[in-house]
């Protein structure tokens, strides 16, 4: 009888969380028009979440790009078909690994960093000070965050899957010596601008609005203690791996149908 | 509100990302030469299409000239109706032979146009007349397994 009250009272408190949760999406863009107006604010967000992530993203997205190189070729060569190794690279990072792991390594890099700093302004009860000043503190610091979060995630991704396709090159071309003009021109004759690039920057772009929303959502939940904030981070971390790729298939589903 | 070094990093940011977006757009795919110009519809009728799909390439001389569009099954015929946008630069006779090829051997498969000599030349809405259907592996292989039979069964 007791562990069916806890399983409510579980089921019930994830489910108030998700409604405060929308609640607070809706209040961010409501709000955001001042972080519009005061572009700044956003600005400097963008610099600390997409300048400083930028240095992750082109590292991983280069090793990505040549593991499937050397994965790819190894496969393919089976079939004696290596010629396709420009598509099965560029295919891959465009439709799926550029958005999703990028989005990943954002959701590690900035939105634990995102959480943390708004926990700790709430913790230290800056928040609660600006609310004394009548500035509001989701139009003054959640939702610069929120937006610079936004814009730069499509970005980052688009970088991440052209870095990964310059490691499949430098791979598959230079080190293995793949023909460079199949390698190059297969790609071509096969990715299609709209079917798989701007599919691609949809979802990098619908991954965005995820990361952030769940990072500066945790930050302003989090309890105002060191232990809450530190809760919050990884929280943070989890649920936006776990929501990005739920997303991902959905998208998917919707996206590549396969005619 | 004055400039920092923050605009500078951020500017680099976003001039770098559209970089990349615009590498992956022109060479990754090759959105410059797939130009969305003016085209006109014709449509071929085909015994068997084999693996041949939508998007998939209309060459004529190795050169792409066009896009399968659709791709229908006629109901009275028992055809396969295929649409076709043929680049608008391009006029074909009027008995231009259409052939489902394949591009190397688990490639993927395209329309041939080979060039007939007629002077009157194809228009919109026009439909192909001479085509030859996709080559099915299983079905060239029985034939030659049957002529090779009967060739056995001459010799006795």
């Amino acid at each position: 009888m007791r562990a069916l009250r806890d399983l409510g009272q579980r089921v019930t408190a994830r489910i108030w969380r998700l409604g405060y949760a929308s609640r607070f999406f809706l209040a961010i863009l409501m709000y955001s028009g001042t972080s519009l107006r005061r572009l700044h604010l956003t600005i400097r967000e963008i610099y600390f979440t997409g300048v400083l992530s930028l240095i992750i993203i082109l590292v991983s997205g280069l090793f990505v790009g040549m593991v499937l190189g050397l994965q790819g070729y190894d496969t393919l060569a089976r079939y004696g078909s290596t010629e396709a190794l420009g598509v099965l690279v560029s295919l891959s990072l465009v439709r799926e690994l550029g958005p999703v792991v990028a989005a990943l390594l954002f959701a590690s890099r900035a939105g634990s960093a995102i959480t943390a700093e708004i926990g700790m302004m709430k913790a230290t009860e800056q928040l609660s000070a600006m609310e004394m000043m009548a500035v509001d503190p989701i139009s003054r610091v959640v939702a610069p965050r929120f937006w610079g979060g936004v814009i730069s995630m499509p970005l980052l991704a688009a970088l991440f899957s052209a870095m990964g396709i310059f490691g499949g090159y430098l791979v598959g071309v230079q080190l293995i010596g793949v023909d460079e003009g199949s390698f190059w021109s297969q790609m071509q004759a096969s990715v299609d601008f709209r079917e798989d690039i701007l599919n691609g920057v949809i979802k990098s772009f619908v991954f965005g609005i995820i990361v952030s929303w769940v990072a500066v959502f945790e930050g302003y939940d989090a309890e105002p203690t060191a232990e809450g904030v530190s809760g919050a981070t990884t929280r943070t971390v989890v649920t936006s791996s776990l929501a990005i790729l739920a997303a991902d298939f959905i998208l998917t589903a919707f996206m590549f149908t396969g005619t | 509100m004055s400039r920092t070094s923050l605009d500078l990093w951020v500017g680099f940011f976003v001039a770098v990302g559209l970089g990349a977006l615009l590498f992956l757009a022109l060479k990754v795919g090759n959105l410059a030469s797939s130009s969305s110009g003016d085209t006109y519809a014709i449509q071929a009728k085909f015994d068997n299409i084999g693996g041949l799909k939508v998007r998939g390439a209309v060459k004529s001389a190795g050169v792409v000239v066009g896009r399968v569009t659709e791709i229908r099954f006629d109901p009275e015929a028992y055809l396969a109706l295929v649409t076709i946008q043929v680049d608008a630069r391009y006029k074909f006779p009027r008995d231009t032979f259409a052939t489902i090829n394949t591009s190397g051997l688990l490639g993927e498969q395209y329309i041939g146009f080979e060039v007939g000599g007629d002077t009157e030349m194809l228009k919109a809405g026009d439909t192909i007349k001479k085509t030859q259907s996709a080559v099915v592996l299983e079905k060239l292989i029985s034939q030659f397994m049957f002529n090779k039979a009967a060739e056995d069964g001459g010799k006795k």
